[in-house]
């Protein structure tokens, strides 16, 4: 019974953290495709520019890490400023194939670019101590970091479902994923808001990269070694949906923790099944489809 | 995606051209013209018809899946497993590689491709991942991390033993390249062919008019994994070395890259694309590997943005500039 509370305990903080990094990571793309339907392979690039800047402030510069989070963080969205009006604005109509390449050239390019600063080794470890600690929770000790990811995700996803809900900006943005051209009809200036919703996705990607350093480690390859997690959020959340890309990133994460925990030999494809079957269950009259 | 000249008439496609007899002749001098580098040349065959089966779906049906090393990977797993259990006979193994890849593709291609856009590239994604991790893990029967060396063959025909110089490596990867050619080219120029292209026109359409599209797409897809299954049986039988990389998400990444390079459209774009990708790896061998990753980016980003069509779409400005002829705008 004790054996169970630990594993279901362990499961639940290590499953939801994981989850909430992955949450942070892929929302932007989530919101973005349900925008523009835009396939954009290089989303984890700005995740690793984000995890990369972030470390390289609190080695390099000695910044305190919370703030080169913020500081990574702002950065990055700027940056995705820039690349969105300067070759994503080029790609909205163009075919699927063109996007996936583009994008795929824009995420080598990333990639060459980080080991050509960084080296082609796993970056050491730049979080602070004090989150290196464990308290005690239902018999298991937990470590800080797991909590601390945990807090900054809820917090994220209260704000987001606030910005969504609450404010002029997020009224817009549900209009648009809707229906775009009645959106712009309306009086919406729908290309502002796409550049705008690409800045805050491509900013709470970084911060995904950044604090999610202790689950997943940067190293040059990081846009394409977690592409497929951040794909798998996408395609179950269905366009622009960002409930159910909480709510689903969260059950990818607890499912691979667990299928990992309990199967450590074949966990690591419980998750591509389950993803599989449930896409292939979607044929007819798919979500996926529901309102394009 | 760009319209040859050629799209509303098949027979114009059907005939071979000069350019195209030129071609056939480039990998018969290569063999006179670099005779110690043969295992090398025979690499860059195998990577045009891998990168030529991808175009078959890609450029013909509208496919984009990135997942089609997990045929590459079956096809030359099921050859090397086929030797080290006695069968040793180099056609029949590499046609049942192949088989065996067509029957994968026979049997998830009716649920798979009735997906399009991201859901289709996730799950092929997620099919090549599944594939490799099982190759992985598995590794009793595959070999593992160490994957499946040593594997040995019969002469072929009874006659042309395979030697260290790889000739005969070479004219029998050769042989069953051009023969897949000739099946993948009077494909294209059928009505199955053209079927398939109204297809990636427009799937709806081609419905309404009472054509099977799921059926055509996956007829197309089985063939397609035939024929890389054919080029990853080719890869085991000319390496006598199997690894796990011929199941990697790279190589389904590489083999767009290869065909984008070469240009999407025409049946040589994989081939074309695929030779050269090769070729210019090597010679770029003493760089760092990151570099080479550099180059191949700004290179995509530079296509999609300039909308050119690879080194088949500079060719055909290049001939019809030549010729005088102002090439049709596309209808």
């Amino acid at each position: 019974m004790d054996y169970l509370v630990s594993s279901l305990t362990f499961i639940a903080i290590y499953g939801v953290s994981y989850g909430m990094v992955i949450f942070l990571i892929s929302i932007g793309l989530v919101i973005t495709m349900g925008l523009m339907r835009v396939i954009n392979l290089a989303h984890g690039a700005f995740a690793a520019i984000g995890g990369y800047l972030c470390t390289a402030l609190v080695s390099s510069y000695k910044l305190n890490f919370y703030l080169a989070v913020v500081v990574a963080t702002l950065s990055v969205a700027v940056l995705s400023l820039i690349v969105e009006r300067g070759i994503y604005r080029q790609i909205y109509r163009k075919s699927e194939l063109d996007q996936v390449l583009l994008t795929i050239g824009l995420a080598f390019i990333t990639v060459a670019s980080l080991n050509f600063l960084f080296g082609p080794n796993v970056v050491p470890s730049q979080l602070p101590a004090t989150l290196s600690g464990t308290v005690e929770l239902l018999g298991r000790d937990v470590q800080m970091y797991r909590l601390f990811v945990v807090a900054v995700g809820l917090a994220v996803v209260v704000a987001l479902w606030a910005i969504f809900n609450w404010t002029m900006f997020g009224a817009g943005l549900r209009a648009a994923v809707d229906n775009p051209s009645m959106a712009q009809a309306a009086g919406i200036d729908v290309s502002r808001l796409f550049t705008l919703a690409f800045a805050l996705g491509s900013g709470l990607a970084a911060l995904g990269g950044a604090v999610g350093y202790g689950m997943l480690p940067l190293e040059p390859l990081y846009p394409f070694k977690y592409l497929i997690i951040i794909m798998i959020v996408v395609a179950l959340s269905g366009f622009g949906n960002m409930r159910s890309a909480a709510a689903i990133s969260i059950a990818v994460g607890v499912v691979d923790t667990a299928g990992r925990y309990f199967f450590p030999t074949y966990g690591a494809f419980i998750i591509y099944v389950f993803v599989i079957l449930y896409l292939l269950a979607q044929i007819e009259g798919s979500p996926l489809r529901r309102k394009s | 995606m760009s319209v040859d000249r050629a799209f509303y008439n098949a027979a114009e496609r059907n005939r071979f051209g000069l350019l195209e007899i030129l071609f056939w002749l480039c990998p018969i001098a290569a063999f006179f013209l670099f005779p110690t580098s043969l295992s090398f040349a025979t690499h860059v065959l195998i990577m045009a018809l891998f990168a030529m089966s991808l175009g078959l779906i890609l450029s013909f049906a509208g496919i984009v899946t990135l997942g089609h090393a997990a045929f590459f990977g079956l096809g030359a797993y099921v050859t090397a497993l086929l030797s080290l259990a006695g069968y040793q006979e180099p056609i029949t193994a590499t046609f049942l590689g192949g088989a065996a890849a067509a029957v994968l593709a026979l049997v998830i291609g009716p649920l798979l491709l009735r997906l399009t856009g991201l859901p289709l590239m996730m799950v092929t994604l997620a099919l090549g991942a599944v594939m490799f991790e099982a190759a992985n893990k598995l590794g009793w029967l595959t070999g593992g991390e160490n994957g499946l060396g040593d594997l040995r063959y019969q002469p072929v025909f009874g006659i042309f033993r395979w030697s260290i110089y790889g000739q005969t490596a070479y004219f029998y990867t050769l042989a069953w390249l051009f023969v897949l050619f000739l099946l993948t080219r009077s494909l294209v120029a059928s009505p199955f062919g053209l079927a398939l292209q109204g297809i990636r026109e427009n799937p709806l359409r081609m419905n309404l008019i009472g054509a099977p599209v799921t059926g055509h797409l996956v007829r197309v897809y089985t063939i397609s994994a035939f024929i890389a299954g054919i080029a990853g049986a080719l890869s085991a039988q000319a390496t006598g070395f199997v690894g796990l990389d011929v199941l990697s998400v790279d190589l389904s990444i590489n083999a767009l890259v290869m065909l984008v390079l070469g240009g999407v459209g025409n049946i040589y774009g994989g081939l074309v694309g695929g030779a050269l990708y090769i070729v210019l790896r090597n010679l770029a061998s003493d760089w760092n590997p990151y570099h080479w990753m550099f180059v191949i980016g700004a290179f995509l980003v530079v296509v999609v943005l300039l909308g050119q069509n690879g080194v088949i779409g500079i060719v055909e400005r290049l001939t019809s500039l030549i010729s005088g002829q102002r090439k049709e705008t596309s209808p």
